[in-house]
């Protein structure tokens, strides 16, 4: 399982590392997305895989630490994803602020010299 | 109480500036009795702590900051501060007096006084500050504070160049200034004034010496305009008069001298001390009264002879003698007397004649003899006349440079050197006043010379009155005070003197004589009608040389910052990650890299599938986005889904439910986003391949990415294939019940542990949503995407009203059922949100979720029904809804205060409810209601902005139809 999440991780960091790299404003908020995707399931890879462990404490059960996943990787992610959800937004409005504003949708605001 | 009478006189400047910023513009009556009022307070305040003062206590008050780092709010009032903190109140109370007749009606007096009492606020700061980096502080303060004066009427060039001038070279010292009190805090063993003045051998035999030495000369040298940074100060008399003479003669110059006084019993002593103080002094003494002497206006006059008198100060401190230091504080305040009186004479005449320039004036004594009486007797004082106190400091001056205990060559030099400058001195006092009061009478001055009010001249007569007094019975009126000034400063090697008039016939008095007739032969022969220009030292102008090296740096960094940062955005990523993969790289290479030893869970089918299908999504995407948008962003949802599902695989239910909503909303986000995009350029669809260098490039970037990508896969595998650490983890797990009172470790966390996170957090949210707004109010579509898109007019029926029928119970049209269903959908969503946003606590759920849910059920209504239908029921206002949330989120932590206990600790109440039965109710669900409030607030606005822009398109298009 580790090293199939391992490689899940590397797909979507070099598709959306990729997708950073072009020259237009679509590609990069679906490259950021990407991205994000592999960075928030890399930080909750910092809290090691485990099934059948959520952190919802079992009043049966106790509260041992060995019986639940880790909590705080999984705290900082849903974080992540919100704010992720923000600045995606941010930058949608952005691009097509710049889009209306340059008459294009190139990275740098104009088109570059050669086709 | 003496803390609180301590913290009263810096407090009360402030406030008062606080309450004269909100005065109308036109209460100058009101502002000026504000200002008198709060600076006769602060005086009396002062004044009433003398006897403790002069009984050799040092007066305390201490507010612990970060105790842990030795840091606190101190004040500390020892005899020399008392007498500055006295300087600057009382002078502050005479200037105001004076300001409120010299402002005209028409400038806007709410600002003058506002941060001239926040001047006199920040000043009283650097006197009082018992620890040297609130000093420090301070002293930036009164720089803010002097430029906000100086560039008071910023109509004028000159005002606004002065001011960025005198914020440049002081600021810039303070910076030095600041690193210097670091240097001497950690040499001395902590920043506490107490400390560091009791640690003089630890700091002067340390290596660090010369470096903090030569930055604390750098913050005083440029404050108290020193040669030679002293060319910011003649610029500086753009300001209102007022200003001059309490900041640029009476004050803030001061600060400078203050601070090496301050210091002096642990810096002082050295020789680095004597060349480096004591030589700027001298330079200063000598250049500055040279140029004083050909300025054409009366204000030049006084700026470069203050910066001249500043040099003696500077001088006698550098001097390394006891007795120059007392020379020094006695000449501190006498020059404060003399020279803010005669400001305010200069402002006076400008005031009454409209002009300050002494070419133009001449004989006022005839049109004003009050004016001109008091000018002539502070003159009298500048010059060093016999029966007036700079005689008195003088003396003590030309004492010390014959009695210096060093080398000959020296003992000879710098006697001469003095003289000369009281030669000076006497020169250009002799001019200011002969040239402005004397000779024939003034034909052609813009305005009528005459007395000005009465009230005009009381500030200045009171001061003229004291230069008299203190300089018949020094020892009678300043005697005491002078004494406890300086027995604060020198402690057990207080030297004795006497202050008298009459000293006999010895050396210095022959200087003064010398002084004397020199100056008064040198104005009769050589300056009775000077040109404009200074003889010899035309060439060294420091404004010439300041503003050659403003442009040299402005336009070094602009090259710079070309140089730095490529123009294209391509190109920067480009380097962030290349840069960031290399030293990934480095790091492998030097330190190797293995895979841990952790027991590998056993693989599962179905995971290797989901994720064979994800990565082929991941990879869709990277191929698509450039020209079918739609099916990039369709495949990055199922790769989102993938996610989701492994987050549901491997035990993290909050994260699989969040990811899920977020998934959905941005979709529908970026789709509406989609129509503005333009369609392939025509240039790109010729059916050739792209360029060679194109495919190049392309082949780069998948190289890069590739080997990002292994890079990361296997940094993530390396790390998951190690047993996991303790870290904090079991900490949340163990006290998630006990002191967050929930089942939901991650929510506990998210509200209550880590609440004021997500508080930080909740409001970027909110703040991302009204940029958003905000962004798209100005939004103008390109023109070609203006028109509706063909999709959207082949499915309607053309021959359709365009115009949306609002009273119609459900739209016309194909989307009649898909409308009935999501309305009967929406309650239901509203229960579902409801309920994770009440379960959140103790099962998976919780604010985030709960109020994407109700966001995504509100966007379903907009999506089928259309914008305008939905408006016209839908009562939803999500900026009262953002607000309502961080209020209630914020509200949740401030009961805690109400408690006692510290901001956002929860509260809870357990007990039975009649009726409903056992009930918990906590300050965590207030909290997490607000989180739900605001994403609900904050998704629906967004959402809405970019919905509306298609009815905004609308508009457009109707114009340019009817045109047609």
């Amino acid at each position: 399982m580790e090293i199939v999440l391992a490689l899940a991780i590397g797909i979507l960091a070099g598709s959306g590392i990729y997708l950073l790299l072009r020259p237009r404003t679509f590609q990069v908020i679906m490259g950021l997305s990407l991205l994000g995707y592999a960075v928030n399931l890399f930080i909750f890879g910092m809290g090691r895989l485990r099934t059948g462990a959520a952190p919802v404490i079992d009043a049966a059960r106790g509260s041992d630490p060995a019986l639940y996943a880790d909590p705080v990787p999984q705290a900082l992610v849903l974080t992540a994803i919100v704010i992720g959800f923000a600045t995606t937004a941010l930058f949608l409005v952005v691009l097509l602020a710049s889009r209306g504003l340059n008459g294009t949708d190139h990275v740098d605001g104009r088109e570059s010299e050669k086709p | 109480m003496c803390g609180m009478l301590l913290a009263s006189i810096i407090l009360l400047p402030f406030l008062g500036s606080l309450c004269a910023a909100f005065l109308p513009s036109n209460a100058r009556n009101a502002e000026a009795w504000l200002a008198g009022v709060v600076s006769l307070a602060a005086t009396a305040i002062v004044a009433s702590l003398y006897p403790q003062v002069a009984a050799g206590e040092v007066l305390r008050m201490t507010l612990p900051w970060a105790p842990t780092l030795g840091l606190s709010f101190d004040l500390r009032m020892d005899g020399f501060a008392w007498l500055f903190a006295l300087l600057v109140t009382g002078m502050g109370t005479l200037v105001v007096v004076y300001a409120r007749y010299y402002m005209s009606p028409s400038d806007p007096v709410p600002r003058f006084f506002s941060f001239f009492l926040a001047f006199m606020g920040a000043m009283l700061g650097i006197v009082l500050s018992g620890n040297l980096i609130q000093m420090a502080m301070f002293w930036e303060l009164t720089s803010l504070a002097s430029f906000m004066l100086i560039a008071y009427w910023h109509h004028r060039v000159d005002a606004r160049k002065g001011a960025r001038m005198a914020l440049v070279v002081t600021g810039a010292g303070g910076l030095a200034l600041l690193g210097g009190v670091l240097l001497l805090g950690h040499m001395a063993g902590g920043y506490d004034l107490d400390t560091v003045l009791a640690a003089k051998e630890a700091v002067q035999s340390h290596p660090w010496y010369p470096l903090a030495l030569g930055l604390i000369a750098l913050g005083a040298l440029t404050k108290s305009a020193q040669f030679p940074f002293h060319f910011w100060l003649p610029h500086a008399m753009a300001a209102p008069t007022p200003v001059s003479a309490y900041l640029h003669s009476a004050t803030m110059v001061k600060a400078g001298v203050f601070l090496l006084a301050r210091l002096w019993p642990v810096l002082a002593g050295t020789d680095a001390w004597f060349w480096v103080i004591g030589g700027a002094g001298l330079c200063t003494l000598v250049i500055a009264g040279y140029l004083a002497i050909f300025q054409q206006d009366m204000k030049g006059v006084l700026a470069y002879s203050t910066i001249s008198h500043l040099g003696l100060i500077t001088l006698l401190l550098g001097m390394n003698s006891p007795l120059a230091l007392v020379a020094a504080v006695f000449h501190i305040f006498n020059h404060a007397t003399f020279k803010a009186s005669l400001f305010m004479a200069a402002g006076i005449v400008d005031h009454e004649t409209g002009t300050r320039n002494l070419q133009r004036l001449s004989g006022l004594y005839r049109a004003m003899p009050i004016t001109a009486t008091l000018a002539m007797v502070a003159a009298a004082a500048m010059a060093g006349v016999p029966l007036l106190n700079g005689f008195l400091s003088k003396e003590m001056f030309f004492a010390e440079t014959v009695f210096l205990h060093r080398s000959d060559l020296e003992r000879m030099f710098l006697p001469l050197a003095a003289t000369l400058a009281g030669m000076f001195s006497v020169a250009y006092s002799l001019r200011f006043i002969h040239q402005v009061f004397f000779g024939p009478e003034a034909k052609d001055l813009p305005r009528e010379p005459h007395e000005p009010t009465r009230w005009m001249l009381l500030p200045s007569g009171l001061l003229v009155v004291a230069c008299v007094l203190v300089g018949v019975l020094p020892e009678f009126t300043i005697g005491s005070f002078l004494r406890t000034a300086t027995n604060a400063i020198l402690g057990a090697d207080a030297p004795a003197y006497s202050l008298a008039v009459w000293h006999g016939l010895n050396l210095p008095l022959a200087m003064s004589v010398t002084a004397m007739v020199g100056g008064t032969v040198l104005y009769r022969v050589f300056l009775r009608r000077t040109s404009e220009t200074v003889p010899l030292l035309e060439p060294f102008d420091g404004k010439r040389i300041f503003d050659r090296l403003q442009v040299v740096v402005t336009t070094r960094a602009a090259r710079l910052m070309e140089w730095l940062s490529p123009p294209g955005q391509q190109v920067q990523l480009l380097a962030v990650f290349g840069i960031a993969l290399g030293s990934g790289l480095l790091l492998v290479f030097t330190q190797g890299m293995a895979w841990g030893v952790r027991p590998l869970t056993p693989l599962d089918p179905a995971f290797l599938l989901l994720w064979l299908i994800g990565g082929v999504c991941a990879l869709a995407v990277a191929w698509q986005a450039k020209y079918h948008r739609l099916a990039a962003l369709i495949f990055s949802g199922a790769a989102g889904l993938a996610t989701s599902l492994t987050f549901v695989w491997f035990s993290a239910p909050d994260l699989a439910l969040t990811q899920l909503a977020v998934e959905v909303v941005t979709a529908v986000l970026i789709l509406l986003g989609l129509r503005w995009l333009p369609r392939r350029d025509e240039r790109y669809a010729s059916g050739r391949g792209p360029a060679a260098t194109t495919r190049l490039r392309r082949l780069r970037d998948v190289a890069l990415a590739t080997v990002s990508g292994l890079g990361l896969a296997g940094v993530s595998y390396a790390v998951l294939s190690r047993p996991q650490v303790d870290g904090i983890s079991p900490f949340f797990i163990e006290q998630s019940l006990p002191q967050g009172g929930g089942l939901n470790v991650v929510n506990v966390i998210l509200v209550d542990f880590r609440g004021f996170d997500t508080f930080g957090e909740i409001t970027v949210v909110g703040i991302v949503a009204l940029t958003v707004f905000a962004l798209l109010r100005r939004f103008r579509p390109a023109p070609e995407s203006v028109p509706l898109p063909h999709q959207q007019r082949e499915q309607d029926d053309p021959q359709a009203d365009p115009a949306v029928d609002l009273s119609a119970a459900l739209p016309s049209g194909y989307l009649a059922l898909p409308a009935v269903l999501v309305r009967l959908l929406l309650p239901l969503a509203m229960l579902v949100s409801l309920f994770f946003l009440l379960r959140g606590h103790n099962a998976p759920g919780g604010g985030f979720v709960g109020g994407l849910v109700l966001a995504t059920a509100l966007l379903l209504q907009y999506i089928v029904g259309g914008t305008q239908w939905v408006e016209s029921r839908l009562r939803i206002h999500p900026l009262t809804w953002i607000a309502l949330g961080l209020f209630s989120a914020a509200g949740a932590g401030i009961a805690a205060w109400l408690a006692g206990a510290p901001f956002l600790t929860s509260l809870a109440w357990h007990g039975a409810l009649p009726l409903v039965g056992e009930v918990h109710l906590s300050s965590v669900l207030l909290f997490d209601l607000g989180v739900y409030m605001l994403v609900v607030g904050s998704t629906v606005l967004m959402l809405i902005a970019i919905a509306h822009q298609s009815l905004r398109a609308h508009h457009h298009r109707k114009p340019a139809g009817e045109r047609a």
